[in-house]
């Protein structure tokens, strides 16, 4: 059990999010930085797509419950178990009443705790991640609030500290042109891959809106909605591009100039408001080994913390 | 790639796209169903989403060739029938204009009718639910009349209430809960729409039938 003392601006239950129930409208949710959360999750033992807290900036403070193992991944948030400093990236021990500080942090924007067992609250169709625009899952539906206290699995027994090296964050998002690339026009396409993107305010877990150069359609036409994914540049007729994110509904009808490709996606969770971004264009081919790697880096993690 | 009336494409790197060129009809919509039925016998295939006359499959881009699955929709489309679903009949209560439909002005305006034209013509009409989708149990009504078609707001809204009733482009539909949204607003319902614990979760499904039914206005 875990006790929540103070939430922060938005710390909810995320696991992989929900899949399967798209034709429902029933979107994915779950870890925004689904890699760090993965990370987490292996260094305390459980299975990668188990239930952690995903903490948006800080300060958050939380009470551990029942001795165990917990570990801190993605943004370093200079956490301190009982005023002593943890490592971002290591699982360590901790014992029930112990305090686990997370002031804030200097880069990025989202921390994933993950404790050994997981976070067990009920299954909402087939996942624990929290749908907040629909509120279901999770906690409540909800953001934690002061005073929650969380449900934890079963313990894992786990033998000593193990840690892993975060993958480093730049500003490059390596996307695939998407179904109307061909309808902007011809500066508008240019001005998409060379220029700078800044993240605004107006950027949550449905999408990030950025702000650029406008970026003009020549086509005119209204298009029939169709399914969209977290990943995909949408360019609404204001001519301002919103990459959707994990939060994303699951249909829309603004035409789609690209896709993120899903081993950048983490680079969006991690960028504040303010910070710019450029686009580079991939091929399919490029995506797929981008993926393979992080799923080999995750398994080279799983040889260090097991196999010595 | 193009076959006959319909596109197939790759969105991203895990998703598949099937996208008809013919008029959205309901005769399209229902080889969509079918098609969509088909592929739901399939463990592979994550996500089998149904649009307004296309079709988008979401998998694991590193177990399920994306190319060769494209090959397979165009193959499935070309044989492809018309599922029948027994429609159910449901009433929509709907408060139009004023403070639950801020945007019944503009869709007037855009229709060079009057507000009780606008509301009349989206009354007076049946509906079928296409598809669902945007958010949870969100249904995409076709029938709307021809003349109420208004296109999309230039910025979306950054939260829409509850149970609006709105129309974007040719279509109409309501929101179950509050989201960003670029239609524009022309009423509310009270009814619940989602509810993640009721089974189905969804109060409209696929191929339903539904009429709006203007309520009285709110006396303060």
């Amino acid at each position: 059990m875990l006790e929540i003392l103070r939430p922060g601006v938005q710390t909810t239950v995320q696991d992989l999010g929900r899949h399967g129930f798209r034709h429902l409208g029933i979107g994915q949710s779950g870890a925004l930085d689904a890699p760090a959360l993965m990370m987490a999750n292996r260094l305390v033992g459980n299975p990668a797509d188990a239930a952690g807290l995903e903490i948006v900036l800080g300060p958050v403070c939380l009470r551990f419950l029942r001795d165990g193992w917990f570990a801190l991944t993605g943004a370093d948030f200079d956490a301190t178990l009982d005023g002593l400093p943890v490592w971002s990236g290591w699982r360590q021990p901790v014992r029930a009443g112990q305090v686990l500080q997370l002031p804030g942090c200097r880069h990025g924007m989202r921390a994933y705790l993950a404790v050994d067992g997981g976070i067990a609250v009920p299954e909402v169709l087939g996942a624990r991640a929290t749908d907040l625009n629909a509120g279901f899952g999770g906690h409540e539906g909800r953001a934690l609030q002061a005073g929650d206290r969380l449900p934890q699995g079963e313990p894992v027994a786990l033998n000593g500290k193990a840690g892993s090296r975060p993958p480093a964050w730049t500003p490059e998002i390596r996307a695939l042109p998407g179904p109307e690339y061909t309808e902007f026009s011809a500066a508008a396409q240019d001005a998409f891959w060379t220029r700078p993107w800044t993240v605004t305010p107006q950027s949550n877990r449905m999408g990030y809106r950025l702000a650029g150069p406008t970026l003009a359609r020549e086509a005119r036409h209204d298009l029939l909605s169709h399914g969209v994914l977290p990943g995909v540049v949408q360019v609404p007729p204001g001519g301002q591009p919103i990459v959707l994110m994990a939060d994303a509904q699951t249909t829309g009808g603004y035409p789609r100039i690209a896709t993120v490709i899903e081993a950048d996606l983490w680079k969006l969770a991690q960028a504040r408001p303010g910070a710019e971004l450029h686009f580079v264009p991939c091929t399919l081919g490029d995506a797929r080994r981008a993926l393979q790697q992080h799923r080999y880096q995750l398994n080279r993690f799983n040889w260090s913390a097991y196999g010595n | 790639m193009k076959q006959g009336e319909a596109r197939f494409y790759l969105l991203g790197e895990r998703a598949a796209v099937l996208a008809s060129d013919a008029p959205a009809d309901l005769a399209c919509q229902r080889r969509i169903w079918w098609l969509a039925s088909q592929l739901r016998a399939r463990p592979e295939l994550l996500d089998i989403v149904p649009g307004m006359n296309n079709l988008t499959v979401v998998f694991d881009p590193l177990t399920t060739d994306g190319e060769a699955l494209l090959a397979e929709l165009e193959q499935h489309w070309a044989g492809a029938a018309e599922a029948s679903l027994t429609p159910r009949d449901v009433a929509i209560p709907v408060h139009y204009g004023g403070d639950s439909g801020p945007d019944l002005g503009d869709v007037a305006r855009h229709a060079g009718l009057s507000a009780a034209d606008v509301v009349a013509a989206h009354s007076g009409a049946e509906y079928i639910v296409f598809f669902l989708g945007f958010q949870p149990g969100f249904a995409y009504l076709g029938g709307l009349p021809e003349e109420l078609a208004t296109p999309r707001r230039a910025e979306p809204r950054l939260s829409v209430p509850a149970g609006s009733v709105a129309i974007g482009g040719s279509q109409t539909g309501i929101y179950p809960a509050a989201a960003p949204g670029g239609w524009h607003i022309i009423g509310r319902t009270e009814l619940t729409l989602f509810d993640p614990l009721r089974d189905p979760p969804s109060l409209l499904l696929p191929g339903d039938r539904v009429r709006f039914v203007p309520q009285e206005a709110h006396h303060a």
